[in-house]
């Protein structure tokens, strides 16, 4: 392994070489990874701590007599590959034959021509990483005189180089680069504490915006002073762009094909129906170069393709990688995704609702009484995709005669993803990419229950 | 792969390259960790997974400043690189540090393994799938789906610092759950069930993994009949064993000496307050034999201890790794310095968090609440430690009407503040039991805690369901 190859061009000989090795009746894939990663934590005008890195791995998916093994390694070192290909066949033996099993094939489609990378990143010098993390901390703290501390500043990027190869055919290689700047904020007002966040993506240093990152953080943390807990009722929720997206990105994982396959998800056996208001369109196209999950290829190798999910409230498809599809006589949608160390799973990478023509001060204008939910905590524990129930802490604003009015905190909103998927009454013009699998926008749900006092 | 760890003479002349350019403190942590998991769902076996991952992490300190490197090579030349990057990241400027000679300094382990999973046939780790599988199937025919997942780990590390510590450890975690969807008229509801405990395979002799898988299908079925949650604020009564969830989140991570060092903790600065009702008693173990979050060293080369958080309601003490107890000029660490892996930097973090009995006959404390909400089962949960907002997730939960339970409520989550929840905790039963295994997240890094509690109440909590 050349240390300081960035082609993947090594990564893909290293799969080869497994490749190669393949048995009479085996199927092989081998998926190998690079990360070269930055990471500078500021906190009171000093570095907190400066964490520099190069991390390799190494997945074998093995498939024979249609049961699947896989074992992994956290290096490239010739003898562990060798141990871990030994790994995988050794725990195929194990698994259940199932004759849909199998690695991807081929399937004609052209990768997107993306240019995802900017190597110049490596050489970024240290000291100006440093500086942007101890600017932003800065900026927020003279952002305003009630931004008490800064809990941390952080400046991180990566150069990350995967490659897939199998015995069908694949050989994939994948380069992308990623640098992000995010900040946590403390107001303080007498007693009160409130908190707030910001941050800044880009694929390059230039993209970086500290004062729009420190601006949010000021604004968010805030606008929550004096907040209190509010009353119990039902009433209309404006979702602001970043818990739209984590919104969407539940959304999402209801229309894997694992769930179709498994008729866990609440929409299978929906296809073609109304599933969602009709004012929902919902994509994922990791195509689009502006996403934050936008790549070239699938975690099996295919190409990425533009996958319209929802249109005008009605369900269009599942997402598929190359088992799920063909369980259900589909095509893969090339939307496998995994990291070194699992088999590939399904999933939406760059999920984008489209934008309606309003923007967030127009939609709050038109709401009478509402809340406008800025942030959301929990949703790990109090939704569930199975029944739909969800259920998640909240904090945000009042809205009152279409202003934003009182800031609130400590209470729930709650309702099923079935119920306020049908009950969305507006979606904003204010398309947002973020760093997650959705792009957010300003999102209102009518008839939600807030749980407060 | 080879196993062999570096020996004293690499790791002291890593320290040194570590410490070539100044700084006050090096680290160098090794690790070496082999696991196997195995799933079973939609009626097959998927696969069988081993991984292996080994490296070393390399920490300079100078002043306030920490660089961190890690690498997977073992080297001599490889731990001297990852030496010198660290270094340099820290930037110290300066003459070489002496550093102390290494003397090996080993904790006892918690508890003994008997059955490591590595001398364990793969057919009998895939056998338990079966077993499990076919006894939740049984519970009914409205099971439509089960998925059962085995796992095992063994984490081998080595820590060598500056000031002449050397200290090993071994590891050793099995884990199973039980996951089961069922379908009714009223759509479809999920029961799951997860044991963990820091031991080997012997763990299936005392346990049947049968009863898992009947407990997270009686979950799922009796589920098919639940009522919206309510909404609003009420009294909740949490069963023994799920309360712990509720201290980890509502003042466990309020208790780390990382967010008290930066004043982003609503405990900070209240030693000796009474922050609990005077019935609360808080410990964090990682000392207790077997349970989930156990170890003989933390991940800084401390041994594991006994820490009482809070006594009797009064606040006596946080949580600690080694810089912030350096920084409050204290002698040692408290035990709590973990981290995730080789590739990460070591922070506070909590183990076993419980809270003993009380003295409470659990089924009075029931019959003592007239309306409110019985939670028997618990999700994960999340703190905003600056402002103590906490949330935590309902599995398994019941009306209580007339100080009986009734019918059987819907997922949602609770959500609270934690120096409030803690005064407003006014019935501790008698009935004390660990909870389930849980991983911590915090800050991009997770860890494996436990937690436990006797059956509870709390006076006034807000409960995020539906229903008026």
């Amino acid at each position: 392994m050349h240390d300081d190859d960035l082609t993947g061009e090594t990564l893909a000989a290293l799969g080869e070489r497994v490749v190669a090795q393949a048995r009479s009746g085996e199927q092989i894939e081998v998926v190998a990874v690079r990360s070269v990663e930055t990471d500078v934590r500021a906190w009171q005008g000093e570095v907190e701590s400066f964490a520099s890195a190069t991390a390799d791995g190494v997945g074998i998916r093995v498939v024979i007599d249609r049961r699947q093994g896989f074992a992994h390694a956290g290096s490239h070192d010739e003898e562990v590959v060798a141990e871990t290909l030994q790994e995988a066949r050794d725990n195929a033996a194990f698994g259940s034959p199932d004759e849909f099993l199998g690695v991807a094939v081929p399937d004609g489609v052209t990768a997107p021509d993306l240019d995802l990378w900017c190597p110049e990143l490596a050489a970024v010098a240290p000291e100006t990483k440093i500086d942007l993390a101890l600017e932003l901390e800065r900026a927020v703290l003279a952002g305003d005189r009630r931004i008490s501390s800064v809990e941390s500043a952080d400046y991180a990027d990566s150069l990350s180089l995967g490659a897939v190869v199998t015995t069908s055919g694949i050989r994939s290689i994948e380069r992308s680069s990623g640098c992000h700047l995010s900040v946590f904020s403390i107001a303080a007002e007498g007693k009160d504490t409130q908190t707030g966040f910001g941050f800044s993506v880009g694929r390059s240093l230039d993209a970086l915006d500290v004062q729009q990152a420190a601006t949010d953080a000021t604004e968010r943390a805030v606008r929550l002073l004096g907040a209190r807990k509010p009353a119990t009722m039902r009433t209309t929720v404006v979702f602001d762009p970043w818990v739209t997206a984590q919104f969407l990105g539940l959304v999402g994982a209801t229309l894997s094909g694992e769930g179709a396959v498994t008729n866990r998800s609440l929409f299978a056996g929906r296809l073609g129906e109304p599933v969602t208001s009709s004012l929902l369109s919902l994509t994922d196209d990791p195509t689009d170069p502006a996403a934050f999950g936008a790549g070239l290829c699938d975690g099996e190798g295919l190409a990425t393709r533009r996958n319209e999910l929802i249109t005008a409230g009605v369900l269009q498809r599942f997402l598929h990688n190359s088992y799920t599809g063909r369980r259900l006589g589909a095509a893969s949608t090339g939307s496998a995704v995994r990291g070194y160390s699992s088999v590939p799973g399904v999933g939406a990478m760059a999920l984008v609702p489209t934008p309606g023509d309003r923007n967030a001060a127009d939609l709050v204008g038109g709401i009478a009484d509402g809340v406008l939910v800025q942030e959301v905590s929990g949703l790990h524990s109090g939704v569930n995709l199975v029944s739909g129930d969800f259920s998640t802490g909240a904090e945000g604003l009042r809205i009152r005669d279409g202003e934003l009015a009182e800031p609130i905190r400590e209470f729930t909103v709650a309702s099923t993803l079935q119920r306020m998927l049908l009950d969305v009454v507006a979606v904003g013009s204010d398309l947002t990419w973020l760093p997650m699998t959705a792009a957010g926008v300003t999102l209102v749900v009518a008839d939600v229950t807030v749980s407060g006092e | 792969m080879t196993s062999a760890m570096p020996d004293a003479e690499v790791l002291d002349a890593t320290l040194h390259a570590a410490l070539r350019t100044g700084g006050d403190f090096a680290e160098v942590f090794v690790e070496d960790r082999r696991a196997c998991r195995a799933g079973f769902d939609d009626g097959r076996i998927e696969e069988l997974v081993s991984g292996r991952s080994r490296g070393a992490g390399i920490r300079v300190r100078a002043g306030a400043s920490v660089g961190f490197a890690h690498t997977t090579a073992l080297s001599p030349a490889g731990l001297r690189e990852a030496a010198r990057v660290a270094a340099a990241a820290a930037r110290a400027g300066g003459v070489q540090q002496p550093g102390r000679p290494l003397s090996r300094q080993d904790a006892p382990a918690p508890n003994d393994v008997t059955a490591a999973p590595d001398t364990v046939a793969k057919a009998r780790k895939v056998d338990l799938l079966c077993t499990a599988e076919e006894a939740a199937r049984a519970e009914g025919s409205a099971i439509f789906q089960v998925a059962c997942n085995y796992g095992d780990s063994r984490r081998r590390i080595l820590v060598a610092n500056s000031d002449g510590l050397m200290s090993a450890d071994e590891q050793v975690k099995t884990f199973f759950s039980v996951s089961v969807d069922a379908a009714g008229d009223a759509g479809k509801q999920n029961g799951r069930e997860t044991l963990g405990h820091t031991v080997g395979f012997e763990l299936f002799d005392t346990v049947d993994v049968a009863d898992l898988a009947r407990t997270a299908a009686r979950r799922a079925l009796r589920k098919l009949e639940a009522v919206p949650a309510p909404s609003g604020t009420m009294p909740v009564v949490i069963g023994p064993g799920g309360g712990g969830v509720l201290f980890h989140e509502a003042c466990g991570h309020g208790l780390e000496a990382d967010h008290i060092h930066k004043d982003v903790s609503v405990f900070a600065g209240r030693i000796g307050e009474q922050v609990a009702n005077p019935m609360v008693t808080l410990i964090d173990d990682g000392t207790m034999s077997g349970e989930w979050g156990c170890y003989a060293i933390d991940d800084e080369g401390r041994p594991a201890q006994r820490n009482v958080l809070i006594a009797d309601g009064v606040l006596e003490d946080y949580m600690w790794d080694r810089l912030r107890a350096d920084r409050e000029g204290r002698d040692a660490s408290s035990g709590n310095g973990r981290r995730q892996s080789y590739q990460h930097l070591p922070m506070v973090r909590m183990t076993n968090t419980y809270i003993g009995n009380g003295d409470s006959d659990p089924g009075d404390i029931v019959a003592d609440t007239p309306h409110g909400v019985y939670v028997a089962h618990l999700g994960g949960g999340q703190v905003n430690t600056a402002t103590g907002d906490f949330v935590f997730g309902m599995t398994e939960a019941y009306l209580i009407e007339d100080g009986r339970l009734t019918a059987p409520i819907r997922e949602g989550n609770l959500i609270g503040n934690g120096p409030d929840v803690l005064m407003l905790i006014d019935a501790l039963g008698n009935d004390f039991a660990m909870g389930s295994p849980g991983m911590c997240g915090k800050d991009g890094q997770g860890v494996p805690v436990g937690d436990g509690t006797p059956t509870l109440r709390v006076q006034r909590l807000t409960v995020g369901g539906t229903a008026a």
